[in-house]
C-alpha cells in the first residue's frame, strides 16, 4: 500500500506543479473529445429530431439501428476507422492515420448514435404530448420543430453531455487510430494504460484524477440541469 | 377571471349598433351522418345536426359518450370515418385557424404562463407589435397577472385550466370550443370562467362546450346536444331540454339516474 500512497502523493505533486507533459495530454484529450462532441451534436441533433418527426419508409429501422449503435464497442469502431484510414484503405490518401483528426473521427462515430438516439427519444416523447395542441394552433413544420427543440433544450443538452462523457472516457478507439504517440496523439485514457503498464503509477494516477474529475463533473452537470429543469418547467 | 364582468362592455364592441350581429364567417356548422370508428367499434355513429347561430351550444352526455371525440372531429384533429362536417362551407382543417380548442386535459408548454400565450400568438402569426398588448389584456381578463412569470406546468390543476382558456381566448377565435373547462375549478373560479364565456359569446364568438355539471348547462346553454353511447339522442333548445327532455336517457341523465 506504500507504493500506492507514494504514487498518490507524487500524482498530486504533478497536478500542483501543473506538469507540462501532463497538461499537454489533458489539453489534447479535451480538444479531441470536445471536437468530436461538437460534430456529433451537429449531426445527431437534427438527425434525431428528423427521425422523431418526419414519417418516411425505414424510419423504424433507423430508430432500431441508432439504439443498437449506442452500444458500439470502441475497439471495433477503432478497427473500422483504422482500416478506412490506413494506407491501403479507401481514405488512405488523406494520411490521417495516427493524427488527432483520426481520433476525432473515431470518437464522433462512437457518440453520434448516442446523441441522435437520445434526441429522437426526447423529441418524440415531447411531440406525443404537444402534437394535438400544435395542430390545433395550425403550426407548420418549422414552428413544430422549433417548439419541440426549445422545450426539450435541457434534455437535449444532457444528451450531448452524455456523448462527451463517453468520448472522453473511451480508450479502445483512440488507441487504435491515434497510436498513442508521444507529444502527438496521447490522450488521458491511452496514457494511463501505457504508463501503468510501464510502472509509472504517479503519472497514470495524476491523469486518472483529472479524468475522474472531468467525468464526475459531466455527470454532476447532467443531474443539476435535469433537476433544475424539472423543478423550473415541470 | 375576476375582472371578466368589467370587460364585457369592451368586448361588446363587435356587436352592431342596432344589436344585430355581423354574419359569422364559420357558420352554420353542418354535421351530416358523422361516424368515427376506432379499432373495433363505433365511437360516434350517424351524428347529424345543424348549428346556424353564434350562440352557446352545450354538449351533454355521460362519460365515454363521445363528447371529446365530437369536438376534436369538428376542430379537424380527427378525421371522420363517415359523414361530413362543414363550417360555413369550409372543411374542419381549413376552418381550424379561426377556432380555438380548450382541451379536456391541459397541454402546457415548458414555459412561463406568459410564454405559453406568446407562443400561441406567434404560431397564429399575430403581428409582433400587437403581441405584448394582447398578452397583457388576456392576463388581465383571466385574472392571471400574478402568475404570468410562473412556469405554467408548476401551477395547480385549476390554474392550468384557466391558463389554457386564457391562451385560447388570446387567439380571438371566431369559434371557441371548450371541453369541460371548469372540471377542476373551485366555485369562485367556475363563476369567473362562466362570466368569461358569456363575455366571449357577447363578442360574437360561437361557443361549443361540454360539461358534466347540469346546473352549469342550465346556466350557459342556448341549445343542448345530448350524446349517449356515441349517438346524438336529442338536440333541443335549452329551455325545452331541461324542462322536459324527450329522450328517456336524457331525462335519466338530468336526474342523475343514468346507470353506466
Ligand atoms: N383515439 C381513440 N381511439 C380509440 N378509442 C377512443 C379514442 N378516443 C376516444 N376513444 C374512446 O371513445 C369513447 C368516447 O371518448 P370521449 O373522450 O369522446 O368521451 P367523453 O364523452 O368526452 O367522456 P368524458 O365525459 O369522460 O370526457 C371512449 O370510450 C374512449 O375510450
Ligand atoms: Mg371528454
Amino acid at each position: 500500500m506504500n507504493d500506492f500512497s507514494d504514487a498518490f502523493w507524487a500524482a498530486l505533486r504533478l497536478l500542483a506543479d501543473l506538469d507540462p507533459d501532463l497538461l499537454e495530454i489533458v489539453a489534447l484529450s479535451l480538444s479531441v473529445s470536445l471536437s468530436a462532441t461538437g460534430i456529433a451534436a451537429l449531426i445527431g441533433l437534427p438527425l434525431g429530431a428528423a427521425v422523431a418527426l418526419i414519417r418516411f419508409p425505414g424510419r423504424r429501422a433507423i430508430t432500431i439501428f441508432l439504439n443498437a449503435m449506442m452500444g458500439l464497442p470502441p475497439v471495433v469502431v477503432g478497427l473500422v476507422v483504422y482500416m478506412m484510414l490506413s494506407r491501403a484503405g479507401p481514405l488512405g490518401e488523406l494520411g490521417l492515420l495516427f493524427t488527432p483528426t483520426a481520433m476525432v473521427i473515431a470518437q464522433c462515430i462512437l457518440i453520434t448514435p448516442i446523441v441522435a438516439a437520445l434526441t429522437r427519444q426526447t423529441v418524440s416523447d415531447l411531440n406525443e404530448e404537444y402534437e394535438e395542441h400544435l395542430r390545433s394552433l395550425g403550426a407548420d413544420t418549422t414552428q413544430r420543430i422549433a417548439t419541440l427543440l426549445w422545450d426539450g433544450r435541457f434534455r437535449l443538452l444532457t444528451a450531448v453531455l452524455a456523448g462527451f462523457g463517453r468520448a472522453v472516457a473511451e480508450v479502445g478507439a483512440v488507441l487504435i487510430v491515434g497510436g498513442n504517440i508521444q507529444h502527438s496523439t496521447r490522450v488521458m485514457t491511452t496514457t494511463i494504460a501505457l504508463e501503468t503498464s510501464k510502472g509509472n503509477l504517479a503519472f497514470a494516477l495524476g491523469l486518472g484524477l483529472v479524468l475522474v474529475t472531468v467525468a464526475a463533473s459531466v455527470n454532476a452537470t447532467v443531474t443539476v440541469i435535469t433537476d433544475a429543469a424539472s423543478r423550473r418547467y415541470g | 377571471m375576476r375582472q371578466a364582468g368589467a370587460t364585457v362592455e369592451s368586448l361588446r364592441r363587435r356587436e352592431r349598433g342596432d344589436g344585430t350581429r355581423p354574419p359569422h364567417p364559420l357558420l352554420p356548422l353542418t354535421v351530416r351522418g358523422l361516424g368515427f370508428w376506432a379499432g373495433e367499434r363505433w365511437i360516434l355513429k350517424d351524428v347529424s345536426f345543424h348549428l346556424p347561430d353564434a350562440t352557446r351550444t352545450v354538449i351533454l352526455g355521460p362519460n365515454g359518450a363521445g363528447k371529446s371525440v365530437l369536438l376534436r372531429l369538428c376542430h379537424g384533429l380527427l378525421r371522420p370515418g363517415t359523414g361530413t362536417i362543414s363550417w360555413g362551407g369550409l372543411t374542419p382543417q381549413n376552418a381550424a385557424s379561426g377556432q380555438a380548442l380548450v382541451a379536456q386535459r391541459p397541454v402546457l408548454l415548458r414555459r412561463s404562463v406568459k410564454g405559453n400565450i406568446l407562443h400561441a400568438l406567434k404560431v397564429r402569426h399575430l403581428p409582433r407589435a400587437q403581441r405584448a398588448e394582447r398578452v397583457r389584456a388576456t392576463l388581465a381578463l383571466a385574472g392571471l397577472e400574478h402568475l404570468k412569470d410562473r412556469p405554467a406546468r408548476t401551477l395547480s390543476g385549476g390554474e392550468q385550466q384557466r391558463v389554457t382558456l386564457a391562451r385560447a381566448w388570446a387567439l380571438r377565435p371566431n369559434v371557441l370550443m371548450l371541453d369541460e373547462p371548469t372540471s377542476s375549478l373551485d366555485p369562485g373560479a367556475t363563476r369567473g370562467v362562466e362570466e368569461l364565456i358569456r363575455a366571449v359569446d357577447a363578442a360574437g364568438t360561437k361557443i361549443i362546450m361540454t360539461t358534466h355539471d347540469i346546473s352549469q348547462g342550465r346556466r350557459l346553454a342556448n341549445d343542448v346536444l345530448f350524446l349517449h353511447q356515441g349517438r346524438l339522442i336529442e338536440h333541443a333548445p335549452a329551455g325545452e331540454f331541461f324542462a322536459a327532455p324527450s329522450a328517456p336517457a336524457a331525462a335519466q341523465f338530468i336526474r342523475g339516474e343514468l346507470p353506466f
